[in-house]
């Protein structure tokens, strides 16, 4: 019983915080800067998950060549800027991560 | 289904595919965390069915196991996922000519991974008449994969105790930096990321998640104080012509 009030407290507090701006979506009308402020949200957000992720993937700020999440991450980041392409940023940081942790033994 | 709708629809579970390589392992390792941390096989089901949320259910694991309170692992719940909040502001007002059970759709299907596939495809398209049918997609694959991952977790226990040595973790981490990519075109994106990602580290030791929240918000202040300091300059130069 304790799991179902457990369930029910944890669906009703994620999908109201998701729902709670859609439901008044078409009649909220934002001001203009923050509108502008709104297109920053995508890269903002997920730069915050990248960095932590790849800088600290055990935890502890690993900031050295031997860490491979952090070298397949700029590698990565490199390609994505040469390349443009999405695909091939993925395949291709998945292989140099692949290969830093199981051939190169990082 | 019309065509568009349905290439739509299969371009949002095409875009969302390298994210879900990234959920597969949490999704199964949540799974098999379940029992030992003191929820049934049937709570960690109904959990990944109706509440949707990878790291609040994480969290939920991690404070069942330390027994706490039921108000608290709510209430930490509803914290981890104000992140959400941004996301909806981000893609309301995108979304206001929709009727309501597609925006019920998208409230329940938000989360790091679809939100980054759909804002990408804003990104990349200006059209978006028919953009709720990619958000469907991204959707559906991403949940039908989290009950099916967290199914094979509860099934296969403890048959595979180093999934988190696999490395596929880091499908999400390269993935979401090929999406951020493409929005660094400018000075105040450049200036967003670059804070976002230095505050994240600052603030890593904050629980529950909150410096995820403080970082993007600095990033997005950065970004907007920039973007409005370079619009007044071009104001003021095109006064003096």
């Amino acid at each position: 019983m304790q799991e179902v009030y457990l369930i029910l407290g944890m669906f009703l507090v994620t999908f109201g915080v998701r729902f709670v701006l859609f439901a008044v979506a078409g009649r909220a009308h934002f001001p203009v800067w923050l509108n502008h402020a709104l297109g920053f949200v995508p890269p903002a957000v997920l730069t915050a998950i990248i960095v932590p992720a790849v800088l600290m993937p055990e935890g502890e700020i690993w900031f050295s060549w031997r860490n491979p999440w952090l070298l397949a991450g700029a590698c990565a980041f490199v390609i994505a800027l040469v390349r443009k392409d999405l695909m091939t940023t993925i395949v291709a940081g998945m292989f140099i991560f692949m290969l830093l942790r199981f051939v190169v033994g990082l | 289904m019309q065509s568009i709708p349905r290439s739509e629809f299969y371009a949002g579970v095409k875009a969302t595919l390298p994210l879900i390589v990234g959920a597969i392992p949490f999704g199964i390792i949540f799974g098999t965390l379940a029992e030992t941390s003191g929820l049934s096989a049937w709570g960690a089901m109904a959990m990944s069915v109706f509440v949707y949320a990878g790291s609040s259910q994480f969290i939920a694991l991690g404070l069942l196991a330390a027994g706490a309170a039921l108000p608290i692992i709510i209430l930490t719940t509803f914290v981890v996922n104000l992140r959400h909040l941004l996301y909806a502001a981000n893609l309301v007002p995108k979304t206001g000519h929709l009727p309501l059970r597609w925006r019920v759709m998208m409230a329940f299907g938000l989360t790091d991974e679809t939100f980054a596939a759909v804002s990408n495809r804003f990104l990349r398209e200006s059209s978006h008449s028919t953009a709720h049918w990619f958000y469907l997609g991204s959707f559906l694959a991403m949940y039908g994969n989290w009950i099916l991952c967290t199914f094979i977790g509860i099934v296969l226990g403890g048959l595979f105790p180093d999934m988190t040595d696999w490395g596929l973790d880091f499908a999400m981490s390269v993935t979401f930096i090929g999406m951020v990519v493409p929005y660094l075109t400018n000075r105040p994106m450049w200036g967003a990321v670059l804070v976002a990602g230095a505050m994240a580290v600052a603030t890593a030791f904050m629980p529950h998640k909150l410096g995820l929240i403080v970082a993007a918000l600095c990033g997005i202040a950065v970004g907007l104080s920039l973007s409005l300091r370079q619009s007044q300059r071009t104001k003021t130069l095109q006064e003096a012509e």
